[in-house]
């Protein structure tokens, strides 16, 4: 089945090389544990019915004992990533030994994942208790609070270190100005605590102000961490482009997350040098996986976000569109968004409706 | 065996365990003019027992405490003049020793020490928010509040969050507890710049404040008849450093059978707080996730204008708002709401033991609120401050 899938896509990735006029772009895909397999089914067949000139190499990465012993993730995997350069990952099982941790850190540090970018939609026809949010939260993603530097200097005295380098902080601002300006943003805020930490955050902001100058048609603004969060979950059409160090922006956007509906709808990509990876964020769901009840939507959302990543817009808005609407219309809703429609009637929803717009 | 002992010692903070309980009972070593006017002052004692006194406003002389206020900065001397105009009004035998402390106006401010001073002399202290700039006049890296603080050793910042009726927010029936950690954490200043271009920035975690502020929202869970504790941390990140808060924290719950305890990751509990903030009991967290989290859940009942807090030392207790912002735009257009501020008085009186005065503005004030002919703009009204003010006096009155 699986082969035949991918014959189809081949056939339908090399159709558009030629009329395209470009070479079908290989992408990693590790579908991951749990509902993985079945939400990244469900992501393959939207983007074969979208005709999206990209060719999946799947990739598993369960651990495997290597020659020296040690639980390692297949070096198959590591090549894939590295010469694909662009990834989509689905849900991993929370490690009970190391591997999948470990593929997370060297994944980070194969692609240098500097920045995670979380976009928050309230999605029509789900109500929440909050609508027209549409935030995007950027996340520096290798330093700060999570640097992972922390000793017992004598029982009982914990010393962690928030670390907050020029480097990085200049470049995960310049990349949220970037990102402004390429998805028609119109501002950018600083979340920061500098009144606190007057140095190590007041490095953070003049890095934003730096980046802000060479930006002058997106509009820049300052706030206080406690603000935001006070402002967001009173009013959060205050706020377009967010960009922070890495505590605040793991706070931030799954608060952001929770505003539209939880981690289940909303969409995340992590930009690096060498590469970049999209992902859903939500659990692995076991007590769903198999049963043809999950919802795809953070991963084909995500996969979206790749689309747009590597500047296929047309498929990206198509695809977008349809997946919205579909759930507007609430004929073919999941569970998790009180509907009673299966994962491939979803699908097979939004793929009717791709193929009807393209 | 180290736990129990460092509970007993622990037990010993008075003031703050009085403030831990509804009924404010002194001990002899407590505050000697609130000691004073619970035993020897008839009226005070009638307000106290909450008998209907006919003679309530008259002019009878009493035992008068007196409190340190600091007024703040931005709009806060201003609500500072609404809270003394209620006290007035309803004859609260209250003085104020008023304190100039301010960080953007340095020039005129009080020093820290004389400050710490009144405060630790008057035990109990009004407090309005304090803007710190990010840069300091004289380069240094604490702020001003950081020091009063460290200085007073104010440990713990008690904030009640609870939905006022009449009050338009999205989310309803909230009622929790946020308890936060305020002498350590992110908030050390201590930070350096290595090389340049690299800046590092010191979190320190010790186990025994951690143990402190775990034993005292313990203690508040027994004394309000409260059920579950939950500790917000990151330990799955900061394994050493939140870490220790969160063991510290599930080993004083050793001590308390009765009480349920839970750990809760901070990002989630951003995420259940904005969809589902009614599953809360007491949550009790270190500095930097208090400061969120306590924004985060004023944003959830109405904003910085309706939301109180105390903060606790061993010795003396400094009521603030629960959310600190100084709402600089508003300042001198008599528009900012006082609630919060009022919230703080009547706290603080509950604290000396004026029960009757303290439940009267806070009755009044909640009558106001659910009426709702007189809100600020923050509330959706179009209401001054004094508007506001005077509707309440009224309402006591």
């Amino acid at each position: 089945m699986a082969h035949r899938i991918f014959h189809k896509i081949n056939n339908v990735t090399q159709y558009l090389a030629r009329s395209y006029g470009v070479d079908a772009r290989k992408v990693t895909l590790i579908p991951g544990d749990g509902i993985g397999p079945e939400i990244s089914a469900a992501v393959q067949k939207i983007f074969e019915a979208a005709k999206t000139p990209i060719e999946w190499d799947v990739v598993d990465v369960t651990p495997v004992k290597a020659p020296d012993g040690t639980m390692k993730i297949p070096s198959k995997a590591i090549e894939s990533v590295n010469t694909n350069k662009i990834g989509l990952k689905g849900p991993l099982m929370t490690p009970v030994g190391k591997g999948h941790r470990s593929l997370n850190l060297a994944l980070r540090k194969e692609f240098n994942l500097y920045a995670n970018v979380r976009p928050c939609r309230s999605l029509e026809g789900y109500p929440t208790l909050y609508e027209n949010v549409d935030v995007v939260t950027i996340r520096e993603n290798t330093e700060g609070e999570y640097s992972g530097i922390e000793h017992e200097i004598v029982e009982g005295v914990v010393q962690s270190i928030k670390l907050i380098t020029e480097e990085a902080s200049t470049r995960v601002a310049e990349f949220a100005f970037k990102y402004a300006v390429e998805n028609k943003r119109s501002k950018v805020t600083a979340v920061h605590k500098a009144n606190i930490m007057r140095m190590s955050d007041g490095l953070f902001l003049r890095c934003c102000r730096m980046a802000s100058s060479k930006y002058p048609q997106i509009k820049f603004e300052e706030k206080y961490l406690d603000t935001v969060c006070l402002t967001m979950v009173q009013d959060p059409s205050h706020y377009d482009v967010l960009v922070m160090p890495n505590l605040y922006g793991d706070i931030l956007s799954d608060m952001c997350a929770g505003l539209v509906g939880g981690l289940g709808l909303t969409p995340s990509g992590n930009i690096g040098s060498n590469g970049a990876l999209f992902e859903s964020v939500h659990g692995t769901a076991p007590d769903i996986a198999g049963k043809d009840l999950a919802n795809p939507t953070a991963l084909l959302l995500s996969a979206v976000m790749m689309l747009r990543h590597m500047e296929l817009n047309s498929q990206a808005d198509i695809i977008q569109k349809a997946c919205f609407e579909t759930i507007k219309e609430g004929k073919y809703r999941t569970g998790d968004l009180g509907g009673k429609a299966k994962c491939s009637e979803f699908t097979d929803e939004i793929c009717r409706k791709v193929q009807e717009s393209s | 065996m180290s736990i129990l002992k460092n509970g007993m010692k622990l037990l010993m903070n008075r003031s703050a365990q009085n403030a831990l309980g509804n009924k404010c009972l002194h001990t002899p070593s407590s505050l000697d003019a609130a000691k004073a006017v619970s035993i020897k002052s008839p009226i005070a004692r009638a307000f106290a027992s909450g008998e209907q006194n006919e003679d309530k406003f008259s002019n009878l002389p009493v035992e008068r405490i007196t409190c340190t206020l600091i007024p703040g900065d931005g709009v806060y001397p201003e609500l500072m003049n609404s809270v003394q105009t209620v006290l007035k009004a309803i004859g609260a035998p209250i003085d104020f020793e008023t304190i100039l402390f301010s960080e953007v106006q340095h020039s005129s401010s009080a020093k820290v020490e004389d400050v710490i001073k009144s405060i630790n002399r008057n035990r109990i202290c009004l407090m309005g928010a304090l803007m710190s700039p990010d840069v300091s006049y004289s380069g240094e890296l604490q702020n001003l509040h950081m020091k009063l603080r460290k200085g007073l050793d104010l440990y713990s910042n008690v904030v009640h969050v609870v939905s006022w009726p009449g009050v338009a927010s999205r989310h309803k029936n909230i009622d929790m507890v946020i308890i936060r950690e305020l002498t350590e954490g992110e908030y050390s200043a201590l930070e350096h710049e290595s090389v340049d271009g690299v800046v590092e920035c010191l979190k320190i975690v010790t186990a025994s404040k951690s143990q402190r502020i775990a034993k005292f929202a313990f203690d508040y869970a027994i004394r309000n008849n409260r059920e579950r504790v939950t500790c917000v941390h990151k330990a799955n990140i900061m394994k050493l450093g939140d870490g220790l808060f969160l063991k510290s924290c599930s080993d004083i719950k050793r001590l308390y059978p009765g009480v349920n305890f839970e750990a809760m990751i901070v990002d989630n509990c951003t995420m259940q707080m904005v969809s589902n903030p009614q599953q809360f009991d007491i949550l009790v967290m270190p500095n930097l996730y208090g400061n969120i989290i306590d924004n985060l859940a004023a944003g959830l009942v109405g904003g910085a204008g309706v939301v109180a807090s105390s903060s606790f030392s061993p010795e003396c207790a400094v009521f603030e708002p629960g959310a600190r912002h100084v709402f600089q735009t508003a300042v001198g257009k008599n528009i900012a709401n006082p609630t919060a501020m009022l919230m703080c008085a009547s706290k603080m009186l509950r604290h000396v033991n004026l029960q009757h005065y303290s439940e009267s503005i806070r009755n009044a004030i909640r009558e106001v609120l659910a009426a709702g002919k007189v809100r600020t703009r923050d509330l959706g009204g179009s209401s001054s401050t004094h508007e506001f003010t005077d509707a309440v006096i009224k309402a006591i009155v």
